[in-house]
């Protein structure tokens, strides 16, 4: 792969909730264009506060950035609305799928494409992209996003956050609770964007099986900061990663 | 048993419960975007009635009396908004409603500044005469009051369910940091659904003011939306009228039925009984967050 452009960069980046909790202290990534990144980590470890950091909405949740720099194609992001980031392309799926439950699924994704101000036309082109892509939200569009699968819920959360067209998409923890062939599918889904359109791709994963196969490159998170970054083949093999993924392995590379 | 009597009687009940409705629905709006309780409502809806009755005391016309007014609740909703539930956006809902409940005395203080402390009457022009439809008398003005709620329910229901602004309403109440992730701006939103819960406010005040007179007491109707509230579920704008409804009619109904054989004055207190029993059965109400899940 020939060298890209830095997408992303977080430096040194601590945060805690309610001004108490420490919960990352001393996050580093780089995220380039066209790559696919995996944040791996235990239950614990601060992969979804990390993304959350990134992505303007530790606020939300009572947490704030004490330290580091994040930015975003050249620009400092910490101070940023998450509706300014998503207009500028960085968008994130939530851990946990959060679709709106009571909406239908077309609802959803027309949701998804409100920051952008999309045209009618524009909206239906969206829509249709998104319904190519997933074909399984296509027969399910009426239906309450709350009845539906879990695999069809993370089809939408997905779809809902491609309708604002995002440059770099984050994702936290796509395969979670989800069976291995619907996993593969999404996977394969988030590939083919990638590879096709270009698009940059962030996703953290507990399942590092799958998002080292999928990935180009990933870091590892231990106890908020990272322990380790490198190519995904690399890593692939190594033991250490599984001790890292288990929370057992200290002090290798921190 | 007259059954003509009895339900005169239940109709009666029914269309003022209708008024109980209009009041919660100002609650429910804000409510379900943001989980804050309102409790400055009754407030808005004093100063709304207020500001209407004053001005057109003043001599202006009722029309451009009930524009200005309008304007005048639309901005002050979006005052609130921005200057107190804004800055205090994630806090614990005890501070928020703590925020409210000084929020409703700021503004009755403003209110009697502005206006005096007067009692005002408040003549909408429609007249409370009984009429007369199969046998059973009905208020000519709680048959107005009900289709004005009636029109306003239409109205918000068709605004949430086909405006661009109605479908981010429904989607922050669903999950509002999926709202926030995929980049709704919730400010502009929840600006939008206090000026919605100002209109109300002013919709409520006006009949609520020519039914009783325009006086400060009037702010105390919030009281008389919490047990509505109780049952309908502090989230459904459908409960919200439901629960009105039940409580109008439960309130005429034991005061006419069981009153005598406590002496009366049930009307006060009953709706207040039937709350507290409802909420040890059921208590997100009937109608209350019932979620969308796969079981």
């Amino acid at each position: 792969m020939t060298i890209r452009e830095v997408l992303l960069s977080v430096d040194g980046v601590e945060a805690t909730y309610n001004h108490a909790i420490r919960a990352l202290s001393g996050v580093n990534l780089t995220v380039r264009t066209g790559e696919i990144v995996a944040l791996l980590g235990a239950n614990g470890a601060g992969k979804t506060t990390a993304l959350k950091a990134l992505c303007g909405l530790l606020a939300a949740e009572r947490g704030q950035i004490t330290a580091g720099r994040i930015r975003y194609d050249g620009e400092d992001i910490a101070q940023r609305s998450p509706a300014e980031l998503v207009r500028a392309g960085l968008v994130q799926v939530l851990e946990g799928r959060h679709c709106f439950r009571s909406l239908s699924v077309e609802d959803n994704l027309i949701v998804g494409g409100q920051a952008r101000g999309w045209s009618r036309a524009a909206l239906r082109r969206e829509l249709e992209r998104v319904y190519t892509l997933f074909p399984r939200l296509r027969d399910r569009r009426g239906s309450l996003a709350g009845l539906t699968s879990g695999g069809e819920q993370q089809m939408t959360a997905i779809g809902r956050a491609l309708m604002a067209r995002p440059r770099l998409l984050v994702l936290d923890e796509p395969s979670m609770g989800l069976a291995p062939l619907v996993v593969e599918s999404i996977f394969a889904a988030l590939t083919a964007l990638n590879r096709d359109e270009g698009l940059t791709l962030l996703v953290a994963e507990q399942n590092s099986t799958v998002a080292l196969r999928h990935a180009h490159r990933a870091a590892v998170l231990e106890n908020g900061r990272t322990v380790l970054d490198g190519a995904a083949d690399a890593l692939r093999d190594r033991d250490d990663i599984k001790a890292f993924y288990l929370g057992v392995g200290l002090g290798a590379a921190a | 048993m007259d059954w003509s009597f009895f339900t005169e009687v239940l109709v009666g009940g029914l269309l003022s419960g209708v008024m109980y409705s209009l009041v919660a629905i100002g609650f429910v709006l804000i409510y379900k975007t943001s989980g804050v309780l309102n409790f400055a409502q009754g407030a808005l809806l004093l100063f709304a009635a207020l500001t209407f009755v004053s001005l057109t005391e003043r001599g202006l016309p009722f029309w451009a009396g009930i524009a200005l007014t309008l304007a005048a609740m639309t901005a002050i909703g979006a005052l609130i908004e921005r200057t107190v539930l804004r800055p205090l956006v994630n806090q614990p809902p005890i501070t928020l409603f703590m925020a409210t409940l000084g929020v409703s005395y700021v503004i009755e203080g403003a209110a009697q500044l502005l206006w005096g402390t007067q009692v005002h009457g408040l003549d909408l022009g429609i007249d409370d005469l009984p009429l007369e439809i199969g046998g059973v008398l009905i208020s000519t003005f709680d048959l107005f009051a009900a289709a004005v709620a009636g029109a306003m329910v239409a109205g918000l229901t068709l605004f949430f369910r086909y405006t661009r602004i109605g479908l981010g309403f429904r989607a922050v109440a669903d999950d509002p940091l999926a709202a926030l992730a995929v980049g709704l701006s919730l400010d502009r939103i929840w600006t939008a659904v206090w000026t919605a819960s100002g209109v109300v406010a002013l919709v409520a005040g006006l009949l609520w003011g020519a039914r009783l007179g325009v006086q400060f007491s009037l702010s105390l109707v919030v009281l008389k939306a919490l047990p509505v509230l109780v049952l309908g579920g502090f989230d459904s704008i459908a409960g919200a009228i439901v629960g009105g409804l039940i409580v109008g009619a439960v309130e005429k109904l034991a005061e006419v039925y069981a009153g005598p054989l406590v002496g009366g004055g049930i009307e006060g207190w009953i709706a207040y009984v039937a709350a507290l029993g409802f909420l040890l059965i059921r208590p997100a109400g009937l109608f209350g967050a019932k979620p969308v899940e796969r079981v």
